[in-house]
């Protein structure tokens, strides 16, 4: 009972807060790019002639039940064939899906037709997490669920009202933010190659009017030109797993000057990882990066404390113990069953968390060096 | 016609007479309330799903338990609810009205429902298995129902395999008893819709479980013995697993709503006290339903990465099927015009049968458009549109039929009243909880997911709430059939005036052995739905 009135009074304090927050979003997107306009166009457009046959054929409906009852003494008329009537509205319907059919085929072929795109960009869907890689420019980078929000989910303990604190804090972009952003050029199209490395993933912005499979072993393309600056916000749209309501995407559209420095800023961050995987590290510098890595990609299932939850515990495994990491190696890099592979992380990350798995919690396993992980792999 | 003379060897007592019957009816209330349970229990899951998402943040669940549920929800209704209750309604109905004594098959009729609570039980054991019950949906798109999946998936696998076996068992009684234990004097033309319905759904069913079963068949490979169906690293193609399931889901969802426009076009036409419209032009419209479920499957993949080709084809395919459906609403909509209507529990149902399948249909439509569709795909607005064509489409025919004869069932009348009072409770909560559900998906809130961004926490709450208040409404449902049973007042064999149907000439409640002698020519024109 007391447990109910919390609820309660937590529902009435959500409602009334919420006034602020309310927007009560209605209606699809618009987007930023001539191809999601013209979806929007189409999608109204159908909207309207349901719509209008909607009001024909509920309105004769409702005229019928309101005029045509026996308690207001309606006699039943006996007409019950009309061959002339049943063509008539199977013809009309089929005018209308022709007359429908046209704008849609015309987009249906201007999304799946490119000529030619400006740049490419690779996007891997892994659980739960994805991976985008600039073959050209030479980028490669990760993107998770952001802390702010990891860390208003897991206030599940601490009661309604710092739950719904942290949430605030979290803001508009609770369950929509990432450590690290897509970034693209504005007035540029760009070609998206779409895979997967372990179970279906759908990669979904809805301002780019993008949603693409993301299919293990095979590449799907797609594509979009946006034409405003700004970050847009998007997330997975098929099931995934555990996690599937946890990977969401986060694109920032800049304007190609800044892009230009952002393509700088992180080559030169790719030059210091490769050398960085190349040397020999303390254990308190793999330690100290790798906690980091952990509380990102292993403490969903893991925990922070490596006490298990979802996947087994760390703490004391024999996995992570002793003098020969070849194991552990292993299925942190390939994974098994249930757990994901991690060989998309870099060399220095893998080391660095595979290390702190052995030396944390109370464990006393060997330290693990990026060139170990190279030799692993 | 049955007599008492008859009846000397009528049901057995006690228990076994339930494990034991081959008797049509008896094995039509077994499926009704083994359904009725079943989509309590679906219910139930419901319920958890929406109270998670009643707030923002995970307050109830792990979001793999919260997987667990949608999926189980998911595959308890189809499989464990509106199949079995409609095969129930099938059972009673369908050899009162072709005048035949039973079923053509009915030790096999004893079998196929008999397999239902062990396939039920095997399904539901998953949850308290290690790694938890099936979590990939109700769709167990490959390979996260192969490599990803937990070992429960092989006894899911098994229970699918019991269901598909039941299912065409079920049909194959259907067909028989339709095309060999009709009176002679009727011809197919005279048949009432419901059996016309049942005939073209058993055809669906008998062409579409096979596939189904040799879906679960490769995943199990997969799985156990080494082979590479879904697994492209071995060759195989995970979105060719789509393709098979859809080949089997399509027709799966016109399995689920062609007997619902048989029961509708019976209902109309007794409250509208006036002869169905277009009693062919709805036989040709529901065979036509049921060709074209079968070459557009692949409108559930326009995001799979199909060629442009089978894009344009599949969506011109799909819109294809609004032509027949809006036959079949025009014509119930021509029922009752000039008609001479009263509004009794039954025609409420139907009523609203038509004015919200209708708006699922118009959803329908909109998600046919493939440009459109990469938009709505795998999210509320889907959900949405599939709840309003499955609960006020297939579940509200179900609610209408039973009104409707379970006076001839139980040769009682329900209480009037409480079952109005139903009917409004049931009609505003399911509009609250699912018609927000169509703003969300449009906002950009994907389905399957636990958890969701603020901006989606306003529809969500009253969403939740709906789902509340319409789930309460089947413990009133309960009470009102249980009180039917038990209290009701004695029903006249024919208790709607003009309703008409062989049925309906049977004694009230309905003789265990239906037709021992055939109905005449005379009998069966009278009772015909284009006289």
């Amino acid at each position: 009972m007391k447990r109910l009135l919390t609820l309660t009074s937590a529902l009435i304090a959500l409602v009334s807060s919420k006034a602020a927050l309310a927007e009560y979003e209605l209606n699809m997107t618009q987007g930023i790019t001539e191809v999601s306009k013209d979806i929007y166009d189409l999608h109204m457009m159908v909207f309207w002639v349901c719509v209008v046959i909607g009001i024909v054929v509920f309105g004769a409906m409702f005229y019928s039940i309101i005029v045509h009852r026996k308690s207001k003494g309606h006699k039943s008329a006996h007409f019950h064939e009309s061959t002339l009537v049943e063509f008539i509205w199977t013809g009309i319907p089929i005018l209308i899906l022709v007359a429908m059919a046209i704008p849609a085929s015309k987009v249906l072929i201007d999304i799946e037709v490119l000529e030619k795109a400006d740049m490419t960009v690779k996007v891997t869907g892994h659980q739960w997490k994805w991976q985008y890689d600039y073959p050209k420019e030479g980028i490669s980078f990760i993107s998770n669920l952001s802390q702010s929000s990891k860390d208003a989910i897991d206030d599940r303990e601490k009661g309604s009202a710092a739950k719904r604190e942290a949430l605030d804090s979290a803001n508009d972009d609770y369950l929509l933010s990432v450590d690290n952003h897509l970034v693209l050029p504005v007035d540029t199209t760009v070609r998206f190659l779409i895979t997967s490395s372990d179970v279906i993933h759908n990669w979904w912005v809805p301002a780019l009017a993008v949603k693409q499979d993301a299919n293990p072993g095979f590449i799907n393309d797609s594509w979009a030109r946006a034409t405003e600056i700004g970050t847009y916000r998007g997330q997975c749209a098929e099931l995934c797993g555990k996690d599937h309501g946890f990977m969401p995407i986060v694109v920032d559209i800049v304007s190609k000057a800044d892009y230009a420095v952002w393509v700088a800023e992180q080559q030169a961050m790719a030059t210091a990882a490769a050398a960085a995987a190349s040397k020999e590290w303390s254990e308190e510098d793999l330690m100290a990066q790798g906690e980091e890595v952990y509380n990102t990609n292993c403490a969903g299932c893991h925990q922070t404390d490596g006490t298990g939850g979802y996947g087994p515990a760390i703490k004391g495994s024999a996995l992570a113990l002793g003098d020969d990491a070849s194991e552990h190696l292993d299925i942190v890099i390939n994974g098994k069953n249930g757990m994901p592979a991690f060989k998309m992380l870099g060399d220095a990350d893998l080391a660095a968390v595979i290390t702190y798995e052995r030396r944390a919690f109370g464990n006393d396993g060997s330290v693990v060096q990026p060139s170990d992980v190279t030799s692993a792999r | 016609m049955s007599t008492a003379a008859h009846d000397h060897h009528g049901p057995e007592k006690g228990l076994l007479r339930w494990i034991k019957t081959t008797n049509h009816k008896d094995i039509g209330s077994l499926y009704m309330w083994f359904a009725f349970a079943m989509l309590l229990l679906g219910g139930a899951f419901a319920m958890g799903i929406r109270a998670e998402l009643l707030q923002p943040g995970l307050q109830l669940m792990d979001p793999h338990f919260f997987n667990q549920l949608t999926t189980m929800h998911g595959l308890i209704m189809v499989f464990g609810a509106i199949m079995p209750a409609f095969v129930g309604l099938g059972n009673w109905l369908i050899p009162m009205m072709v005048g035949a004594p039973d079923m053509a098959l009915p030790r096999m009729n004893n079998w196929s429902f008999w397999i239902l609570p062990f396939a039920g039980t095997i399904l539901l054991s998953t949850f308290f298995m290690d790694g938890g019950a099936p979590a990939f949906g109700w769709t167990f798109y490959a390979p996260l129902s192969t490599t990803f999946a937990p070992d429960s998936t092989d006894f899911f696998i098994f229970a699918v395999h019991l269901l598909g076996f039941s299912s065409i068992m079920g049909a194959i009684n259907i067909i028989a008893t339709v095309l060999n234990m009709r009176a002679p004097e009727m011809r197919l033309m005279d048949m009432p819709l419901f059996v016309w319905t049942w005939l073209i759904t058993s055809f669906l069913l008998i062409g579409a479980m096979p596939v189904l079963a040799g879906a679960v068949t490769m995943m199990l490979t997969d799985r156990n013995f080494g082979t590479a169906f879904f697994d492209a690293a071995g060759g195989g193609d995970p979105v060719m697993f789509q393709h098979i399931f859809w080949f089997f889901g399509h027709p799966e969802v016109y399995i689920m709503i062609l007997p619902a426009f048989g029961v509708i076009s019976h209902i109309i036409p007794t409250f509208a006290r006036k002869p169905l419209f277009g009693y062919s032009s709805m036989v040709y419209a529901t065979a036509s339903i049921a060709f074209l479920s079968y070459i557009v499957w692949a409108h559930h993949m326009f995001l799979t990465g199909m060629p442009v080709a089978g894009e344009l084809y599949f969506m011109y395919a799909t819109m294809l099927i609004a032509v027949p459906t809006g036959v079949k609403v025009f014509n119930w909509v021509a029922t009752m015009w000039k008609g001479s209507m009263t509004f009794e529990t039954p025609m409420l149902w139907a009523l609203s049968f038509v004015f919200l399948f209708t708006i699922g249909g118009f959803s329908g439509l909109m998600l046919g458009i493939a440009p459109a569709d990469i938009q709505y795909h795998d999210t509320y607005f889907v959900v949405a549109h599939f709840h309003y064509v499955l609960v006020t489409g297939a579940l509200w025919s179900i609610i209408a039929a039973t009104f409707y004869w379970l006076p001839k069932w139980t040769g009682k009348m329900y209480n009037e009243k409480l079952a109005k009072i139903h009917f409004w409770w049931a009609m505003i909560t399911v509009n609250v909880l699912f018609f927000p559900q169509h703003f969300l998906g449009l906002a950009g809130m994907p389905r399957r997911i636990p958890d969701y961004s603020l901006q989606f926490a306003d529809f969500n709450w009253i969403s939740s709430i709906g789902a509340f208040g319409f789930g309460l409404s089947f413990i009133l449902l309960t009470y009102i059939v249980v009180d039917c049973i038990r209290n009701g007042e004695p029903a006249d064999p024919r208790p709607w005036y003009s309703a008409k149907g062989l049925e309906w000439t049977l004694g009230s409640p309905a003789e265990y052995h239906s037709f021992n002698t055939p109905p005449s020519r005379a009998v069966i024109l009278e009772e015909s739905q284009h006289s």
